[in-house]
């Protein structure tokens, strides 16, 4: 696809907003529709394009897969981390409210980090399966 | 209708394009049942994702169904009986959307009574999934890193050539 104009130029154009766009479903989670999941497949769409556009092993340059790796498991490990941090601070496996002084604001972060482990997560999967699926065809096609 | 054109159509890629419409046709309506967290997910994922990575897999398998031509009367049995005894289930079901349901009065109205004083955020799907249910979202992300590690040790590694003594 490295010589359809139009299609560069249109993805070019569309990779920005949509890495944006994830980043707000991720952050804005609690206030509106959206969150880690939707907003990782989000991210992982902005970066498939970006390697349908210009090709696996530019996407790959950009975002090797050993980063893909580490995020795979570091959202989990946020997660489960979360989860210790409170149990430190004297509360139960994962309950916010210890995070901060008072729970609300406990509550909010609990959730955001937990959110954010999530994203993080959904996005190394997708990224993954999708180097493994293409790397896979271009092995087969020589 | 779209489920039916899937089961017709014989070329792949047109079979994963109507599953990526089937996909945002599901998205609309449960925009219309107002849980617009879900139909956000089945848009993203149903239409975005799973249509591109099918497509993936089709560069890997090619285009074009083995066509079988062969027409058993068991399975059929078997689809209509089991359709039947799923809708005879359902007759028993309390009417859709009305209020005094079992689901209603669970621990739904607790959730939405509670949550701006304990949790203190504006969308209660959140805080249920990610505070009141943590666990449960907890066990969703370790299955989609197990699932992300399946895919990459199945796939993952460059496929050893067959004339390589390796």
């Amino acid at each position: 696809m490295k010589h359809h104009a139009i299609i560069r130029i249109a993805a070019k154009f569309l990779i920005p907003p949509i890495l944006l766009f994830a980043l707000y479903v991720q952050f804005h989670g609690d206030f509106g529709p959206g969150g880690g999941f939707q907003a990782g497949v989000l991210f992982a769409v902005g970066f498939i394009l970006y390697a349908l556009m210009s090709g696996l092993s530019d996407a790959q340059h950009a975002l090797p897969m050993s980063a893909v790796r580490i995020c795979l498991a570091s959202g989990v490990l946020i997660y489960a981390g979360v989860g210790v941090v409170c149990m430190v601070l004297g509360g139960r496996f994962l309950e916010y409210d210890v995070l901060a002084k008072d729970g609300h604001s406990g509550q909010h972060l609990g959730i955001l980090l937990v959110e954010l482990g999530v994203g993080i997560t959904v996005f190394g999967v997708m990224v993954a399966v999708f180097y493994a699926f293409a790397g896979r065809s271009r092995e087969a096609d020589r | 209708m779209v489920a039916l054109a899937i089961v017709r159509t014989h070329n792949l890629v047109a079979v994963v394009m109507l599953s990526g419409i089937y996909s945002l046709v599901s998205a609309a309506l449960f925009v219309i049942l107002d849980a617009v967290d879900v139909a956000f997910t089945e848009a993203a994922v149903g239409a975005g994702i799973s249509t591109i990575l099918m497509l993936g897999t089709l560069a890997l398998v090619g285009t074009e169904e083995h066509v079988v031509v062969k027409h058993r009367v068991v399975p059929v049995l078997v689809v209509l009986v089991t359709g039947a005894v799923l809708v005879y289930g359902t007759v028993d079901m309390p009417p859709f959307g009305a209020p005094h349901n079992p689901v209603h009065e669970h621990v739904a109205p607790r959730y939405l009574a509670e949550t701006p004083e304990r949790i203190g955020i504006p969308n209660v799907v959140t805080a249920v999934l990610a505070s009141y249910r943590g666990y449960d979202t907890m066990g969703e992300v370790t299955v989609v890193f197990t699932a992300g590690v399946g895919v990459l040790l199945l796939l993952g590694r460059r496929r050893r050539r067959r004339d390589d003594p390796k």
